[in-house]
């Protein structure tokens, strides 16, 4: 499907970094992920992890947050590639990670070689993978969440929407104020659940205000509060994850969707 | 000098706002119309981005040099007839200000709209001395009447709706016939206009900010819309600069770039109505202007976040563009974060000027979405200073203690894959086995901050490793 040159015949040893909470809530995300790297030419490796640390970063634990940047960029040294289905994650890892590691010749180079081969999934498709479709069906429309962390600290708004362009079957509609934060924001949305709750139901009005059956990002923390927000004032918008569109895996329930709602939508 | 502090109640106060209809509907407002504003006068003009460049090398050369630049900065202002006065607190501003206006006998003080001024709870103080403080800006004087703060340091009323504003003038306006309109914005300002000019007319001081300080001519600058600075600092006998330290630009030529920046990203006009500029006391040749002219320079703790994690911070120039950019304030306006600087901006400079053990929530309260620092015209690193200020109170113990254990026991797991795959293995499967019906969870036991609000999506039931290991691939 994609178009490589022959200097890149040699398939790239890519290290998913699942992403915590991928890993415990929605793995079929993950499989998603391995499903596009492998149809576009790469092995998949998943190398022991836990999280990238960011909780402890933001909550202003530095020393939890640089030990665990260590096991990360030492698990990942083996890979050529380091890819994770979320912008948070991965600008935690390509832009945070020097910071905890200022002044230390011995990390530093390390640290350096560790941001220079991450990337967020859609990002590493379009930018570095040159991918420019995916064989992926989707009847129907899909409007699409800017999650602050891919948008602001990685500059990714093109590479989802050209691949979702690909689609076959899909529409994108539009929403005002896609970049605009969902609320969620890590433990700021446990912290302050008022605040949290006040933005994320803006966000919720304006997907059910743009007529598409299914909202998009690339972010599960920001899936799962608008997800959550969505049904709780109950609007029938679906919520998934922009790997599981582009690999053509949604068949499974969206998110925070029983079996049953699913087959009776999918029905 | 705290007494109106009221950050380490931010949650209630966020709590009020957001059930404030009033509130709400005038931050509608803001949000609807500042940032379009913005956006279409930053692509208007190409180099923008580059301005911003040079905005923020400007002010990081002058922090560089201040001392020199300072030096400079009093040299010029005596050179042209004014003095200079070094306050080092917000007492010693105070003190200042108060002997100025005692040897010139002043009664009556009127005032430009003046963030600094706020930040030494200067109107208070001169009424407890029997000076009478007039603030000119319309939303400095509206807020004065009714005794509140400023909840946004360009628009200090902003918080308002104008039946709000309507309803205030009768109270206190008691010679308005009832069959006068005060419907329309025009028709309010006219009314503020009639009450403060006989104001103006009766000051024996004149009370101003600054926007920028110059040092190579010792000259002062206000940047406003309305009129009022021009007035407050032209009319009486005596005209004080209140100002902290961090306002000094070298150069007119940097001034004149950093005026493309603030007025483009404050308002959204490619430059404010009025920029005036001050030298001095009136010279023999001046058709108008004070005999005294007085420039208090205040630190009250800047000097103290140079060469430090804080640093950036001084290269704010007040526009409020982050504000106008921040969802946080957006949700609950200005007046919940506690002090004089809300938003992004009071994040970072509050707990800096007041203490992190009583403005701890503000650097908190940020999804670190970094829309401040993106749309910043001085390229200030916002997020990453609120993350500084986390980082203080974590080392100084000053966070929750539930947040403290809930942290330590997820580090403890994180460090460890092995026994973090079990603890996740067995959380997915626990909460999978009982979600799966519903998909979700309407309540779920410690998670009541996410439950309140929101259902909580049901994990799929095995984790993504425990399915790879077990040899899945697809």
């Amino acid at each position: 499907m994609a178009d490589r040159t022959a200097s890149q015949q040699q398939p790239k040893r890519v290290g998913l970094f699942v992403t915590c909470l991928v890993d415990l809530v929605r793995p079929s995300v993950g499989f998603a992920a391995v499903k596009l790297l492998e149809e576009a030419g790469c092995t998949v490796e998943v190398p022991p992890q836990t999280c990238c640390g960011q909780p402890a970063f933001n909550s202003g634990d530095r020393n939890t947050a640089r030990d665990i940047a260590e096991r990360v960029i030492a698990a990942f040294e083996p890979c050529d590639y380091v890819v994770a289905p979320s912008g948070s994650c991965a600008g935690m890892l390509k832009t945070h990670y020097p910071e905890l590691f200022h002044g230390d010749p011995n990390w530093l180079p390390r640290v350096t070689a560790f941001c220079a081969k991450t990337f967020e999934l859609t990002a590493f498709l379009v930018d570095v993978l040159k991918v420019a479709k995916v064989t992926a069906r989707f009847p129907g429309t899909i409007t699409y969440h800017d999650a602050c962390s891919g948008l602001r600290e990685l500059g990714i708004k093109a590479q989802p929407r050209r691949l979702l362009a690909s689609v076959a079957g899909l529409t994108l509609k539009e929403m005002p104020d896609a970049d605009v934060c969902c609320g969620f924001g890590g433990t700021f949305c446990v912290k302050y659940p008022e605040i949290s709750n006040a933005i994320v139901g803006k966000k919720a009005d304006r997907i059910a205000a743009s007529g598409a059956e299914t909202v998009v990002a690339a972010d599960l923390g920001c899936l799962m509060n608008i997800a959550g927000k969505l049904q709780r004032a109950g609007y029938k918008v679906r919520v998934r994850h922009v790997a599981e569109v582009l690999a053509g895996m949604t068949d499974i329930p969206a998110i925070g969707e029983s079996q049953r709602a699913a087959l009776k939508a999918s029905a | 000098m705290n007494e109106h502090l009221t950050s380490p109640r931010f949650k209630e106060n966020a709590h009020e706002a957001l059930g404030d209809g009033n509130l709400q509907q005038a931050l509608k407002f803001l949000e609807e119309n500042f940032i379009a504003r913005r956006r279409q006068v930053a692509a208007k003009l190409p180099e923008f981005e580059r301005l911003r460049d040079a905005a923020r090398d400007i002010k990081d050369h002058t922090l560089a040099h201040l001392d020199l630049y300072l030096e400079r900065y009093e040299e010029r202002v005596k050179a042209a007839g004014g003095h200079v006065h070094f306050a080092v607190t917000a007492e010693e501003a105070r003190q200042i200000v108060l002997a100025i206006c005692r040897n010139a006998g002043a009664r009556t003080v009127t005032k430009g709209k003046s963030m600094v001024s706020e930040e030494i709870a200067l109107n208070d103080f001169l009424i407890r001395q029997g000076i009478t403080a007039i603030e000119t800006d319309l939303g400095e004087y509206l807020i004065q009447i009714r005794g509140e703060m400023p909840s946004h340091i360009i628009a200090p009323a902003v918080h308002l709706t104008k039946d709000q504003v309507e309803a205030d003038f009768r109270r206190v306006h008691t010679h308005l016939p009832p069959e006068r309109t005060l419907t329309e914005s025009t028709t309010l300002l006219t009314e503020a206009r009639n009450v403060l000019r006989e104001r103006f007319l009766a000051a024996d001081v004149g009370i101003t900010g600054a926007n920028f300080l110059v040092a190579e001519t010792g000259t002062s600058i206000i940047v406003t819309n309305e009129g009022n600075g021009d007035l407050t600092q032209t009319l009486p006998k005596i005209h004080i600069v209140l100002a902290t330290i961090e306002k000094l630009v070298p150069t007119l030529e940097d001034v004149s770039q950093l005026l493309r920046v603030l007025a483009r990203s404050a308002t959204g006009q490619e430059i404010s109505v009025y920029t005036t500029f001050s030298t001095g006391p009136r010279r023999r040749e001046d058709p108008d202007g004070p005999a005294e002219y007085h420039v208090i320079l205040l630190d009250n703790g800047r000097s103290a976040m140079l060469g430090g994690a804080f640093q950036d911070m001084l290269r704010c120039i007040r526009c409020g563009a982050c504000l106008n950019h921040c969802p946080i304030y957006h949700a609950v306006g200005g007046h919940a974060y506690g002090w004089v600087y809300p938003g992004p901006m009071g994040a970072v400079l509050t707990p800096g000027l007041v203490g992190i053990d009583q403005a701890g929530h503000l650097p908190n309260a940020s999804t670190f979405c970094g829309r401040c620092e993106e749309v910043c015209p001085v390229r200030i690193p916002l997020p990453r200073m609120m993350r500084a200020w986390r980082e203080r109170e974590f080392e100084r113990h000053l966070s929750p203690a539930a947040a403290r254990r809930g942290l330590a026991l997820w580090a403890a797991l994180a460090k460890r894959p092995r026994l973090y795959g079990a603890a996740a293995s067995a959380a997915a499967f626990l909460l999978g086995f009982v979600g799966q019906f519903r998909g979700r969870f309407r309540r779920l036991p410690l998670a009541s901050g996410w439950t309140r609000h929101r259902d909580f999506p049901a994990p799929e039931g095995r984790t993504f490793q425990a399915q790879w290991r077990g040899g899945r691939r697809r």
